[in-house]
């Protein structure tokens, strides 16, 4: 069975352009409207969705996740119910890849083997979890790889040459390159620097090579996009939550649209940003 | 859970990926990794390289003033009527605790590794006293994070650190405490990873950082060990010594975990109580997960999201305890209990009064603990206690609690 993930990237590829992959916190600023921004977000084309599991110590983080984290976290988000999020989008959606992302004492608590059950059952295609090093393979990644999720691995400028092998062992889906060394929702780097790192990468490796931190604007999408084969956008969707949301955070009648026009802008600076070849 | 097989010898951990049976390893961001790679190829060449070794030595002798004194507390042994009790004058070293003693140690070996920046996270603060001293005496900037609600109850340290010419940056996030500033140091450190060297304060982190705040601290017990033999001319019963993330008790620990005789016991704070969430005994009422670059045991929810826990003393504040500690829990080498906000502050008193020792409110749940157990031992038996640290940093809070304005 060909996954949702590569189906999903050779559709691209025929295409011609490159991935807008969308994170958003689930359960952000509750459980109803965080559905409802997940399943807008295919209709604003993104083409794979990255999905937050909250967690009280995201040490990976800048301000603005940290406070969605904390928010889905006071609407009682856990990650069972984060869960739901994907089998209640998988309802009306059965092609969208869906990305768990965020840390691992949740899942550790939750139980791996259940976890990686419970995740397979909900329709989710592949992790990303941040305090998870090739190093530490043995915990979930192996275990979930032999059940066919995807351990997507995040590379960064401090990979050096050596190192890639190490990190591209165990990685299926997609390679995730963190165009900086930081935490999320720092400034964009200069995107010439990111066609030569993506090239690197692609000299190991098949897989498809998604870029994120610092991208903001549909220009900054456009231009990171024709250096790779996908462009991740978190900070900036989950700053249209947050400046949606009353005063007291709670969700508006605006919330969803804030996230889905955002998102539609993205979409046209991808669609815009012809693939030059990096085969 | 894994069966973990009693060891030959309880000092030969952890293993090559940095575990302790379960507990411990690397659970840490890529971008780290290469560099916590590197930070453990140098410290294994640093701890092999007699010239490491001298300059360690001799910065202890002259800078610390090691080695600290063994007491033996005459006044409360006869007070309590029981065990002889001693105590290890950690808090008469340079800066007033045994952070300086890991301190020194790791800015050595960041001078070595070409870094040019130290960062540090601090609780009580005394650890931030600890790294904006050593960054004053080798000339490196230093930024120590904070929490805010502890550095409204550690003023005084505050201060200390920017006259040492630190900066000092308040950590909002969460509740905090120890906790949140740990999690800000290490977002500054995945961003500025090129120059920048983290000075963890207590022995807990991915690894190597265990391992090495513990060689760092067990000067204190090579010490006592040695110094008690010649006082006694024997081992002591029992050791005592407060965790907070656990780098003092470690420390004294460690030198005395194959002397099968003798007892060894942390001291966690109980806060407010075990039944609810105001306390931060990890191991007496956590369990085991995964935070800040290891697996041990931590205070959470059934979600496996980390609470924020209590206790009087800034020091303690932390929902976790280094790995090696979860370790010789579960093997049952060490036995770690609980002692209470108000049982601390007793004890503080005590102290004062019988010996003329202001202690700091960590090593207070010590002798709480010291004060509980003497009495139901024999006047032959021995009682060996960490005093980690004095208390000057301490008497507003204390004060406040005695309803004394200062
Ligand atoms: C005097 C003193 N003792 C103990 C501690 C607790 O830390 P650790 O458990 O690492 O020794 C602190 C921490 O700030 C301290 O200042």
């Amino acid at each position: 069975m060909t996954s949702r993930m590569d189906t999903r990237f050779a559709k691209l590829k025929a295409e011609g352009r490159p991935a807008l992959v969308t994170y958003f916190m689930g359960g952000d600023p509750d459980y109803a409207t965080s559905l409802g921004i997940m399943k807008a977000l295919p209709e604003a084309g993104a083409d794979v969705i990255e999905l937050g599991m909250p967690f009280s110590d995201p040490m990976a983080d800048g301000p603005t996740i940290q406070l969605a984290g904390q928010r889905a976290l006071k609407g009682g988000q856990t990650l069972a119910k984060t869960l739901d999020l994907a089998r209640d989008f998988r309802k009306s959606d059965d092609e969208t890849p869906i990305v768990m992302m965020g840390y691992y004492n949740p899942i550790y608590i939750y139980g791996v083997d259940k976890f990686i059950d419970d995740a397979l059952a909900a329709g989710i295609d592949g992790l990303i979890i941040v305090d998870l090093p090739p190093e530490m393979d043995d915990e979930l990644c192996i275990p979930a790889l032999a059940k066919g999720i995807n351990f997507i691995r995040l590379t960064t400028p401090t990979t050096d040459e050596k190192r890639l092998p190490t990190v591209l062992n165990n990685t299926s889906g997609f390679v995730y390159y963190v165009s900086m060394n930081g935490i999320t929702g720092s400034a964009l780097p200069d995107p010439s620097l990111i066609s030569g790192a993506v090239a690197r990468i692609k000299d190991h490796t098949d897989l498809p090579v998604c870029v994120g931190f610092g991208v903001k604007t549909a220009d900054h999408a456009k231009a990171i996009g024709a250096a790779a084969d996908g462009v991740v956008v978190g900070t900036a969707i989950v700053a249209q939550v947050a400046g949606s949301l009353t005063k007291d955070g709670a969700a508006t009648a605006d919330t969803v649209s804030a996230v889905s026009t955002f998102v539609r802008g993205l979409s046209t600076g991808v669609r815009s940003a012809r693939l030059v070849a990096a085969e | 859970m894994n069966e973990t097989p009693k060891p030959n010898s309880f000092r030969s951990g952890p293993d090559e990926d940095g575990r302790f049976g379960i507990f411990g390893g690397r659970f840490v961001a890529e971008t780290l990794m290469p560099l916590i790679l590197d930070l453990q190829a140098e410290w294994e060449k640093a701890k092999n390289d007699p010239e490491f070794q001298k300059e360690l030595a001799d910065l202890g002798t002259h800078y610390i003033g090691r080695p600290s004194p063994l007491y033996y507390a005459e006044r409360l042994t006869e007070h309590l009527g029981g065990a002889k009790i001693y105590f290890k004058r950690e808090e008469l070293n340079h800066t007033g605790s045994h952070k300086i003693n890991n301190c020194i140690g790791q800015i050595l070996l960041a001078k070595r590794m070409g870094k040019t920046r130290i960062i540090a996270e601090t609780g009580a603060g005394q650890h931030g006293v600890a790294s904006a001293t050593v960054a004053a005496r080798f000339g490196l900037p230093c930024v120590v994070y904070m929490g805010a609600t502890d550095v409204e109850r550690q003023a005084p340290n505050v201060f200390r650190m920017k006259l040492l010419g630190a900066e000092v940056k308040a950590v909002t996030a969460g509740s905090g405490t120890l906790k949140d500033a740990m999690n800000e140091a290490l977002r500054d450190w995945v961003t500025n990873v090129d120059d920048t060297y983290y000075l963890i304060g207590t022995a807990a982190g991915p690894h190597p950082y265990p391992e090495m705040v513990r060689d760092f601290q067990a000067v204190i017990g090579q010490e006592a060990r040695q110094q008690i033999l010649e006082a006694e001319g024997r081992l002591p019963d029992v050791v005592i010594a407060a965790v907070g993330g656990g780098s003092n008790a470690i420390g004294l620990f460690h030198p005395f975990l194959d002397d099968e005789g003798v007892k060894i016991v942390g001291v966690e704070a109980g806060g407010h109580g075990l039944d609810g969430n105001e306390h931060c005994a990890s191991i007496t009422a956590g369990s085991p997960g995964v935070l800040h670059g290891n697996r041990t045991y931590l205070l959470q929810d059934k979600d496996g999201q980390i609470l924020e826990g209590h206790s009087i003393s800034a020091g303690l504040d932390y929902p976790g305890i280094g790995p090696e500690h979860s370790w010789l829990n579960d093997i049952g080498r060490a036995e770690y209990v609980p002692v209470m906000d108000d049982e601390a502050l007793e004890a503080f008193q005590l102290l004062t009064k019988l010996e003329g020792i202001i202690p700091a409110l960590e090593p207070s749940h010590a002798i709480a603990e010291v004060i509980k157990r003497a009495p139901k031992m024999g006047k032959d038996q021995i009682i060996l206690m960490n005093l980690s640290g004095r208390g000057d940093k301490d008497i507003f809070t204390v004060g406040k609690l005695l309803g004394v304005g200062l």
